[in-house]
This record gives C-alpha cells, structure tokens and sequence, in this order.
C-alpha cells in the first residue's frame, strides 16, 4: 500500500475542502475547520488501510468537522437578554452572514446537495455519485434546500 | 434560472484560500504534537538547492537537484513514514552546518543521522564512509575491507552509489585505487568540487 506523502493530501484537497467548508459553516469559521480537518486527518492518517478514495475520506472529516461547528454555534446565544450584541470577530472579512446562517440551519442532505451544487459548482450526477444518492434525489434537495433559503433568508441589500 | 440568491450562493467561492499560510500552520501544530515524522526543507549551496529531510531521529536523507524531490518524498512515505510535511525550521541546523563547510568554516558534521534507508552491509560500507576525515580521501577495496568485506569492493561501490546522504556521508571521499575519480550520483561535477574544495584536487 502506497499513501503520498500528507502534504500532496493539503495541495490537492485544501481548496476544494475549503470551498466546501464556506457551504458549511460559513467564510468566517471554514479556515480553522479546514486546519482541524487536516489534523484530525494527520492523526489518523498511518493507520488508513488504503489510498483508494483519500478525497472521500477527507470530505468525511470535513463534514464532521461543519456539524460539530454548527452545533456548537447552535448552543451559542447570538444575543443576550439585556440586547447587548456579542461582538463580533475583529477579523471578520465582509459576508453574507445573513444568508450562511441559514445554510448552516440547512437539513444535512439539504445544506450538503446545496453547496455542492453552488459551491463546488458539481453536475447533479457528481453529487449524485458523492452522496451515494439517486440523481434525482440530488436534484430534490437541491430545490428543497434552496425553497427553504428563500423563505428564511431576507431580501438582499 | 439564476436568481438573486444563487448568485448569492455562488459568491462565496470569491474567498480565496492561503495555501501556504495553512501549510505552516498545520506543520507547526503536527511538530508540537509529535506528529511530523518526515520535515524537509530547501538549502542553498553552490551545487545548487539541497533537499533536506529529517525525523526526529535524524537527518535521514539530502538530494541533490535532479534527483525529483516527488519521488523522493514519496519513497521516504513509503519507507519512514506518510506523514511528511515542509517544514524549513527543522532542518536549521543542518542548513547552516552546510553553509559552514561550503563557505570553507567547516571539515566535520556534528549531526544526529537516521539510518534507517541503509541495511545490512550498505549500512557497513557508509558508516566506515562516515568515518574517512575531511581532506583524506579512500578507496572502494579500503571501505570494503573497513566494512568487514576485502572482495566485496563491488557491493560498496553500490553501496556509496545509493548513498542517502551526500555530503555529510562524504562517499565523494572514496576513489578508485589506480587514482581514477570513480562514480558519483550527484555528477562527477560536484564529485571534483567538492575534493576542491577541500583541497584534495587542485584547481
């Protein structure tokens, strides 16, 4: 069994993960979850049995990674009760922040099939295959998910 | 139908990612937790860029330009160990060992090695290598017989020729009996430059 060297792991994958982890939990917090997905990955990555399908395994860590994050925001209050607003990361690039907590609210299938779809910019049968899901069934939680958006999210600026 | 809100969407791949910023981050955390088994970084010497790499044992292997540094790191994966990251601050010390001798400041290496890519008599005939001081030079029949073998000049010839660590294993130190230079992996090039620089040859 041959695994590359863990450094073609981050050239190959860190855009694209990256991408995929601003669909998840948003540009502000994707950064230390794609850096958390690499270590988790590092960890455990001598004892893989095999180096068929590294991008699904790291896709796989990811997506854990986007559901603890969003998890933990969901215990988070986002104001308290005095309506005094939290303030906000000094770091915080421009963003749609509006529009990426509700993505984050997403259903999982629902959240995942959207950012695929606009994120990554896949072909239905490409997050068909990933998902291990019909085409159609892609297709269905694509417009599930983007119906719910449109209902949640307010009307740009 | 593209609307408001897929355009949107589509936004966000705007973010643009620091691959090298993420790089040193994740080498910097897997050294503090034990996790980088394989760091390797670039030094600059007049034979052109050196790759170093080491374990926490050693330095394990040092490769001349040329000699495809995805290759090599992907034998190290297979050989030490996958978890192989860049990570220049690691290599320092050897660096700047290397920069001594090549500036002339420097006839020996104070360096811990990692012996693992050499087995068996190889190991023999490059530890005896290790041993010839600068400015000296030796012959195949004479590591042979220092690594326990007289006849078996061939296999050290070998030995020296897949040498891992170039320079600090000086295998440029050993030449044929009747005066010959002999082989070198590197090029015979860097073979003459570096006995010239120790002043064996003149030039």
């Amino acid at each position: 069994m041959h695994l590359p060297p863990f450094e073609q792991l981050v050239d190959d994958h860190a855009r694209e993960l990256h991408r995929f982890l601003i669909g998840s939990v948003g540009p502000i917090e994707a950064d230390d979850c794609l850096q958390e997905t690499f270590m988790s990955a590092l960890r455990a990555y001598p004892r893989l049995r095999h180096a068929d399908n590294l991008r699904a395994w790291l896709y796989t860590i990811a997506q854990r990674k986007a559901t603890d994050t969003v998890r933990r925001r969901a215990r988070r209050p986002v104001r308290d009760l005095d309506g005094v607003e939290p303030v906000a990361p000094a770091t915080a690039p421009p963003t749609d922040d509006a529009l990426w907590h509700e993505v984050g609210r997403l259903p999982p299938k629902q959240r995942t099939a959207v950012v695929q779809r606009f994120i990554l910019d896949l072909a239905y049968a490409d997050i068909a295959t990933r998902m291990g899901i019909s085409e159609e069934a892609a297709r269905q939680n694509v417009s599930a998910g983007l119906r719910r958006l449109r209902r949640e999210v307010p009307d740009d600026r | 139908m593209t609307d408001d809100l897929e355009r949107r969407l589509g936004a966000a791949t705007g973010s643009p990612l620091d691959l090298a910023a993420l790089r040193s981050r994740i080498a910097r955390r897997a050294a503090d937790e034990g996790l980088l088994d394989v760091a390797y970084g670039i030094a600059d010497s007049p034979l052109g860029p050196l790759t170093v790499m080491v374990t926490p044992r050693g330095l394990v292997r040092l490769s001349y330009p040329g000699e495809g540094i995805d290759a090599q790191l992907a034998e190290l994966a297979e050989r030490v160990s996958p978890r192989i990251l860049e990570a220049p601050e690691r290599t320092d010390e050897v660096r700047r060992q290397l920069d001594a001798y090549f500036a002339g400041g420097r006839t020996a290496f104070d360096l811990p090695i990692d012996w693992r890519l050499v087995r068996g008599f190889a190991g023999e005939v490059l530890r005896a290598t290790a041993r010839i001081p600068f400015g000296s030079v030796s012959s195949y029949r004479a590591v042979a017989t220092e690594a326990g073998s007289p006849n078996a000049y061939r296999a050290a010839g070998n030995a020296l020729g897949s040498n891992p660590i170039p320079i600090v294993v000086p295998c440029h130190r050993v030449l044929h009996a009747g005066g010959g230079l002999g082989g070198y992996t590197g090029g015979l090039e860097r073979k003459r430059y570096l006995l010239e620089l120790e002043g064996v040859l003149g030039d």
